[in-house]
């Protein structure tokens, strides 16, 4: 025996459009036989009752009214039904599926609009950053906040109050991220896989999933977390939060962390943290002494051999220095890096040869630049505030580099100049052809010029075609940035 | 930290109460009556006006030009000329129309003998009221203030006033909420476009007028002023407004704005929390169209109270109802139009689920303007509106959009912020 129930809304008015469409929606839930939302005029309550749809609180509605209608199998359903009507009633409005082109201002519209979304790309200025990554958490949104330039108490502040809320935050200053095989900011197209990654760096994070892409691997996600991250203040906070998600992720076999460094308690944790899981780790703190880590975890001195370490072989055995070198025409090698890691690792590179060098910023056993030996071997990191303050970033503005270029280039000392080329979103159109048109305006005869791309053959800028122009331009492209520190090195050696 | 957590709960909640306020409104409209009868306060030689309080020194043309006016048709001077004079020797005495549960399009004159049209919101059981709307052309609003002007705010005092009061009061009063959604799925936005609304309101009122009005004369008089002004359920829609905003004020912590509106001069805002406290920054110019012959260089800067019906979610709020608005007005093309209501979405609480707009897919309009969104976002409340001549007694030259100033908001949230214990 069916039921019929009614419910009246004094005063309550919508078009009779969407009411109709309201009520249609009704008859899909269970149970309902009949269901109808109308104005309670007399015209309309004759034609509920001609339905089998009118009860006792619909037949006493006005025309103002709005008479919620249903006829169900039994009680409940009936019921069911009419709390959902009442649902439907609160919020009328159906997002259509193509939308328009509107683009929210804010994140309180833009949660609105995508429902679902679980993360923030916050990209404003350093000053107000905190307070945008703020606001997501409290929407209930992981957080990469690409923006540089925030406090040191705001980041410790905002990961704390994200690890209360079970969320992520990635960086401050954090330029690369590949979240599910989407790219954000700064990242290469590189194929999907298991190998995860966890990074203080970005261009360290690039160069590993590029080399892993490009040596028939393939990367599950790699997260940024920030500079600062692993050192005292922060603690690591965002470091163990990303390598808890990549152990509990399922697609990921082993994971890569890439940081400057950690402090020593925060290193502690990182090995304590990595000890009761059924993955493997490889751990490239570049320039960092060795620490105690439990037999599923290992370290790697360069962003090369963290790759190969993941891959579980070895990638560039046939490159070999020695056969391509060319003797170079000084005794210093004058390395102009965009990437700040690839600065990094040349220097590991070079001291691990056992030659001095000198850096604005040194690795542990590199000098500073001041008080360095004019024989030295220079490796400048361009992404320097000193180098970009009031300019972009050198991946973004190769331009940035010209003038150290053409210094180096001009310098009698300088038997190499040793380049990076970053390729991927975010990255300029063709860093290659920019650096040739210098080099082939520069004064014959010039220091010998290595590079390496970072990059994949996916890429916007194509990896291949971007090593070509650099080889048309007279360059010695080597497969890797670390292959190309030692390139260098070999042509140096090479001197006489 | 936790301190600013407990207080933006408290915000939160005082929100949350507004809008339910906002949203529980049952806006009738119950009578036309003499402003003598409904404000008994108005005495001689009071007049109320549009927007945030002023003084004769600081007025627009338009302003000054319906000052002059309202006081020859009360009898208060005998010429405009007298009128202007008494005006700048301080022999009036000027109030807002907000403080008198009164709100007025353009210059707003509210005095002692017109008709008020009377909106109760049967929910709370305030009142509300709004002047009878006069037509386009020269007309008071605008700063119109001629002879013709006059004689029609005599027959509207004397003939039309009455006999709308009796009609409404035969049809029992006139529920407006569902009259306003009906209008929104035809196209009206209820502040530069009043078509459907106003017809459905004469539709309402033809009958119950036929029944009261005795002479035939007047009956058909009645029935062609409504017919032929496009614009007048405008006031009903102001005064509807008011009715719904007066219950919202001064609810504790509460950051939604309350009222919005303009004098010519400045642009004023009220927030729940702060009560009856103005913020106020300089007015400014509407962008849009121009009538031929008149331009950009003759317009004067923002007026009037209609502002009422963005802070209710009406108005420029809604523009995507009205699409022909948009084009008409100059705020881009038609396809533009709900661009504009959804960004108003990102500074207002929710959205209104019985004043809903097909072409948004059935979303309501977006109600409960919070000044934190508004400052945070800075996204400022769009406001639809006709355009006056800077000169006295020339009348409307345009239609346009205006932006209420950011400054209105900022000096609100600070005030709310010393309100709530945090500044």
């Amino acid at each position: 025996m069916s039921v019929t129930a009614n419910r009246v809304r004094a005063g309550f008015f919508l078009d009779s459009v969407a009411l109709m469409r309201l009520s249609r929606s009704l008859l899909a839930l269970p149970g309902v036989e009949d269901a109808a939302l109308m104005m309670g005029t007399p015209a309309n309550r004759e034609l509920l009752g001609d339905a089998g749809l009118l009860a006792d609180e619909g037949a006493a509605a006005s025309g103002g009214d709005l008479v919620l209608a249903v006829r169900a199998g039994d009680e409940t359903q009936a019921r069911a039904a009419l709390e959902h009507a009442e649902t439907l009633l609160r919020r009328p409005g159906q997002r259509a599926a193509g939308g328009d082109d509107w683009h929210p201002r804010t994140l309180r519209s833009a949660t609105r609009l995508l429902e679902g979304a679980n993360l923030a790309l916050i990209s404003v200025p350093g000053d107000f950053a905190a307070a945008e990554a703020r606001k997501a958490l409290r929407q209930g949104l992981h957080v990469m906040i690409f923006s540089d330039n925030v406090p040191l108490e705001a980041e410790v502040a905002l990961k704390q109050e994200a690890r209360q809320r079970g969320l992520l935050v990635m960086g401050p200053d954090c330029g690369t991220a590949i979240v599910g095989g989407v790219p954000l900011a700064f990242a290469n197209r590189v194929a999907p896989g298991d190998i995860g990654i966890v990074g203080a760096s970005g261009t360290g994070m690039q160069e590993v999933s590029c080399l892993v892409s490009e040596h028939g691997g393939g990367i599950s996600h790699a997260l940024g977390v920030g500079g600062r991250d692993l050192g005292e203040a922060v603690g690591g906070i965002s470091t163990l939060m990303a390598l808890r998600a990549l152990m509990a992720d399922p697609a990921t076999r082993h994971v890569v962390l890439i940081s400057k460094p950690p402090a020593p308690a925060v290193a502690a944790r990182v090995g304590e943290c990595l000890a009761g899981s059924d993955k493997t780790f490889t751990l490239c703190l570049i320039g960092a002494r060795e620490f105690a880590l439990p037999p599923n975890a290992g370290f790697a001195s360069t962003l090369k051999e963290a790759a190969a370490q993941a891959l579980g072989k070895a990638i560039g055995e046939r490159f070999d220095p020695a056969a391509l070198a060319v003797p170079a025409r000084g005794p210093s090698i004058r390395g102009l890096f965009a990437g700040g890691t690839l600065a990094a690792e040349a220097q590991v590179v070079l001291l691990a040869a056992g030659q001095a060098v000198a850096s604005n910023a040194p690795v542990p056993g590199a000098s500073a630049l001041d008080g360095a030996p004019p024989e030295a071997h220079r490796l400048l990191d361009l992404g320097d505030d000193a180098y970009t303050r009031g300019r972009p970033h050198p991946m973004i503005d190769p331009g940035v580099r010209d003038g150290p270029l053409r210094a180096a280039l001009a310098d009698p000392l300088a038997g190499v100049v040793l380049l990076d080329t970053v390729l991927g979103y975010g990255a300029c159109d063709d860093p290659a052809g920019h650096l040739a048109e210098v080099l082939e305006a520069a004064p014959a005869p010039r220091p010998t010029v290595v590079a390496s791309v970072t990059g994949t053959r996916d890429d916007p800028q194509g990896r291949a075609g971007q090593i070509e122009r650099l080889r048309a331009a007279g360059v010695l492209v080597a497969p890797s940035n670390a292959d190309a520190a030692a390139l260098a090195l070999a042509c140096v050696a090479a001197r006489c | 930290m936790n301190a600013i957590a407990d207080v933006a709960e408290r915000i939160e909640a005082a929100n949350a109460e507004a809008l339910a306020r906002m949203l529980a409104a049952d806006p009738v409209l119950v009578d036309v009556l003499p402003a003598a009868e409904v404000l008994p306060v108005l005495g001689a030689r009071t007049i109320l006006h549009a927007g945030p309080p002023l003084v004769w020194d600081d007025m627009c043309g338009p302003m000054r030009g319906a000052v002059a006016g309202i006081a020859v048709f009360e009898g208060w001077a005998r010429d405009l000329e007298q009128a202007a004079s008494l005006a700048a020797d301080g022999a009036f005495a000027f109030h807002p129309n907000h403080d008198f549960g009164a709100v007025g399009p353009m210059t707003g004159m509210t005095t002692v003998s017109q008709p008020l049209l009377v909106v109760e919101n049967r929910a709370f059981g305030n009142r509300a009221y709004c002047t009878v709307n006069e037509g386009l052309g020269k007309v008071m609003r605008f700063g119109g203030n001629d002879a013709e002007v006059l004689q029609r705010l005599a027959w509207l005092r004397d003939v039309l006033g009455p006999a709308l009061g009796a009609a409404v009061r035969e049809a029992g009063g006139v529920p407006l909420k569902a009259l306003v959604a009906r209008g929104l799925t035809m196209g009206d936005e209820m502040h530069q476009r009043n078509v459907a609304c106003s017809g459905l309101l004469l539709r309402a009122l033809a009958a119950p007028l036929a029944r009261t009005c005795r002479d035939r004369d007047v009956l058909a008089q009645a029935l062609a002023f409504m017919a032929g002004n496009d614009q007048f359920f405008l006031n009903v829609a102001m005064a509807l407004g008011k009715a719904m905003m007066d219950p919202v004020r001064g609810i504790a912590a509460s950051s939604v704005v309350t009222a919005m509106c303009r004098n010519g001069t400045e642009f004023g805002i009220r927030v729940s929390a702060t009560g009856d406290q103005w913020f106020s920054a300089p007015v400014e110019m509407p962008e849009g169209l121009y009538f031929p012959g008149f331009g950009a260089a003759d317009a004067n800067p923002d007026m009037g109270d209609s502002t009422i019906v963005e802070t209710v979610g009406l108005g420029g709020f809604a523009m995507a109802a009205a699409p022909a608005v948009a084009g008409f007005v100059g705020a881009g093309a038609a396809s533009d139009a709900a661009g504009y209501t959804r960004a108003m979405a990102e500074i207002t609480l929710g959205e209104n689920p019985e004043w809903t707009i097909p072409a948004l897919d059935y979303q309501g309009v977006p109600s409960g303007i919070d000044v934190r969104l508004v400052v945070d976002s800075r996204v400022v409340p769009t406001i639809n509106t006709g355009i006056a001549h800077r000169e006295p007694g020339v009348g409307q030259v345009g239609a346009g959009v205006v932006r209420a100033p950011m400054a209105c908001f900022e000096a609100a949230l600070r005030a709310l912020a010393r309100e709530v214990g945090v500044a």
